[in-house]
């Protein structure tokens, strides 16, 4: 009975998301700032859903997620330029070598799937590591991807340090949320599957998953790989957003940010994760842009208002959130209607405390 | 082709680079062995040392703001690890590095915030800049100065950890903290300590690294940090003479490479290229101690 009332309520969020999504849509914000946030907040959703998936569910701290951003951006990008634009794209390098060019989607599969064919070499080595040796090694590994890159001499295939535009981009805002949606769902898919609970099993005690017949490194890979590929496919997301992609920005600043949000968000909570993500994607872009600019009320100048002191406070806010509220948003909590039923019914816990109270004092009697 | 000349001169290059990465590294190696904990921020401390550099000089002598940078890089190195690693003695391994990057993400921001994020020019300490000459060639002193001041400090620092209360304190605690505490070691009193040989040695570096390089940018600690890093894998973790024998190969090699402008693109990427090399082939680095883990 409840759980069909959940759906329901599941169902009806849904179709409002969609329904306002499809009114902006169609509508004058199109171009607005609330519309770049909400593109941009959906593609930074399945980065962090997917860094999460690794980080949060697995428990392998890796930081090579801009790596793997990087070679789905790229793929993307060096399948889908059209014929006629390589010219002019790869100019330097006599319209390079690729001379075809595939359709959006099978790009963007593409994207993915170059991006889990690196993971799977780089994991043959690196996965047999443990955690700070881990996370150093993937954050180097995208070191080295970034410079391969930008290599003259792969020029003629990546068109070497110098920009890739005039791929195909998506026209509607739906587009980032619907593949958004479908690959965190996939990803939910897998997390509650028997390979989830192993991938769990591993996060809590290797060694203890080990003994109960865990064949640690086949789902340390099949995290990795899965994680990377949803990791190529938010880069082609991110290249489309950005309608142009250089590699010299996927550098691990990037995936800071994105552990940032994880971070904030709850480590081992999708939900935590998408919430987060349309979090500090609008503090960052829009909500905390005031602090960047001088302000004045009446003569008096507002102190420390200036270039740079939203990226200040921002750190800040993160330090606290690791410092004292570690847990992040959610937790390792999902999104739940039940949570909130309960809420709107007992919003402080007081009824939940004296009933435990009354249990506890009935006993003693 | 190159004359010889022209060899040793990179080599002498290498050598000066490899040196600062030492003193950098030697910072990685002791916080790790003691805490387990990758100090994300240490190449931050590097380059905020450079900037106190710039701000102090701005206003006294150069001589008498070498100390200050000393005192307060010190200073900065202790207060993050009161701040940020400190509260989460007891937390997993996971929140730490996630502070530590914290930590990281702060100090660049505040030196961009700062600064305006734009790069601004190191002040000129004449006695390491000036330039000597030796048989054909004609380098800056610092290259000379680097190396040997380096040796002196890693001879000392060795000195100290082998034959002192404190250094043997060290070693106590990192090999097993809790024994250290029941044996009378002020667990937290060496974990500072630790920390302040650690800054003092990146704001040498930084004195000598930016000298060399003559400007500093917000970001410019993140790459020596993370190559210092490698070196410190690279001679395994928690041995110094380790971490600067890594160093001197790390510098002696990037040198090289980025003389040839065909492969200068790589000279990052093959430091992290010999980390997963080593990773993979040696765990342990060259002479780390090999860990078993305890269930």
């Amino acid at each position: 009975m409840k759980q069909k009332r959940y759906l329901l309520y599941s169902l009806l969020l849904a179709a409002l998301i969609l329904a306002a999504l499809i009114a902006i849509d169609n509508s004058s914000l199109k171009s607005s700032m609330l519309s770049t946030i909400l593109q941009k907040g959906a593609i930074y959703a399945l980065l962090a859903v997917s860094m999460n998936l690794l980080n949060g569910f697995t428990g392998l701290f890796s930081l090579g997620q801009a790596g793997f951003m990087l070679l789905g951006a790229y793929t993307y990008a060096i399948l889908t330029i059209p014929v006629e634009a390589r010219r002019a794209v790869y100019q330097y390098f006599d319209g390079g070598l690729v001379q075809f060019s595939v359709p959006v989607l099978v790009g963007i599969i593409a994207a993915g799937l170059v991006a889990a064919i690196f993971a799977f070499l780089i994991g043959l080595p690196v996965l047999r590591l443990k955690s700070d040796y881990l996370a150093i090694a993937t954050l180097g590994f995208a070191e080295i991807i970034r410079a391969l890159i930008q290599w003259n001499t792969l020029g003629p295939i990546t068109n070497g340090s110098n920009i890739l535009r005039k791929f195909p981009t998506y026209s509607s805002l739906l587009f980032p949320f619907a593949v958004s949606a479908v690959c965190i769902g996939l990803i939910v898919l897998l997390i509650r599957s028997s390979y989830g609970r192993a991938f769990k099993a591993i996060r809590e005690d290797e060694i203890a998953a080990e003994a109960m017949g865990i064949n640690l490194a086949k789902h340390k890979m099949m995290a990795f790989c899965t994680s990377s590929f949803f990791a190529g496919v938010g880069g082609a997301m991110l290249a489309m957003f950005q309608q142009s992609v250089q590699a010299k920005y996927f550098t691990s600043a990037m995936t800071y940010e994105i552990l940032l949000i994880v971070v904030i968000g709850g480590i081992g909570s999708v939900t935590g994760s998408i919430i987060s993500s349309f979090l500090f994607v609008a503090c960052s872009e829009w909500w905390l842009r005031f602090l960047d600019a001088e302000h004045y009320i009446g003569k008096f100048k507002v102190p420390l208002l200036r270039s740079g002191f939203r990226m200040v406070v921002f750190s800040i806010v993160i330090m606290v959130i690791v410092l004292f509220y570690r847990r992040g948003i959610m937790g390792t909590n999902e999104f739940s209607w039940r949570a909130i039923e309960k809420f709107f019914k007992d919003p402080f816990g007081r009824k939940a405390r004296e009933e435990e109270r009354k249990k506890v004092t009935t006993s003693h009697e | 082709m190159h004359d010889f000349s022209y060899y040793i001169q990179l080599l002498l290059a290498g050598i000066t680079v490899g040196s600062l990465y030492a003193l950098i590294a030697i910072g990685y190696t002791m916080v790790y062995g003691i805490l387990r904990l990758i100090n994300f921020a240490h190449g931050d401390i590097f380059m905020a040392a450079g900037f106190f550099m710039i701000f102090i000089s701005s206003t006294t002598s150069i001589y008498v703001s070498l100390p200050i940078v000393l005192i307060l890089t010190v200073i900065l190195g202790v207060a993050v690890e009161r701040v940020a690693y400190r509260p989460l003695r007891e937390a997993p391994r996971m929140s730490v590095m996630i502070s530590a990057i914290g930590v990281s993400y702060l100090l660049q921001n505040f030196a961009t915030y700062y600064t305006g994020g734009l790069a601004r020019p190191y002040p000129v300490i004449p006695f390491l800049t000036r330039e000597v000459t030796i048989g054909s060639m004609t380098v800056k002193a610092l290259t000379i100065i680097t190396p040997v001041l380096t040796v002196i400090l890693v001879v000392a620092l060795v000195l100290l950890i082998n034959r002192t209360k404190i250094g043997m304190a060290m070693r106590a605690v990192a090999k097993d903290q809790n024994t250290a505490r029941l044996m009378g070691i002020k667990i937290n009193n060496v974990i500072s300590i630790t920390f302040v040989i650690g800054s003092f040695l990146a704001a040498v570096g930084s004195i000598l690294y930016f000298s060399n390089y003559e400007q500093v940018t917000p970001t410019a600690g993140a790459m020596p940090g993370l190559k210092a890093f490698v070196a410190a894998v690279f001679g395994g973790i928690g041995s110094i003479p380790g971490a600067v024998l890594g160093a001197y190969v790390i510098g002696i090699v990037e040198t090289f490479i980025k003389a040839n402008s065909d492969y200068a693109i790589f000279s990052n990427a093959f430091t992290f290229a010999l980390l997963i090399v080593i990773l993979v082939f040696r765990p342990h680095g060259l002479f780390g101690e090999k860990l078993a883990e305890k269930v």
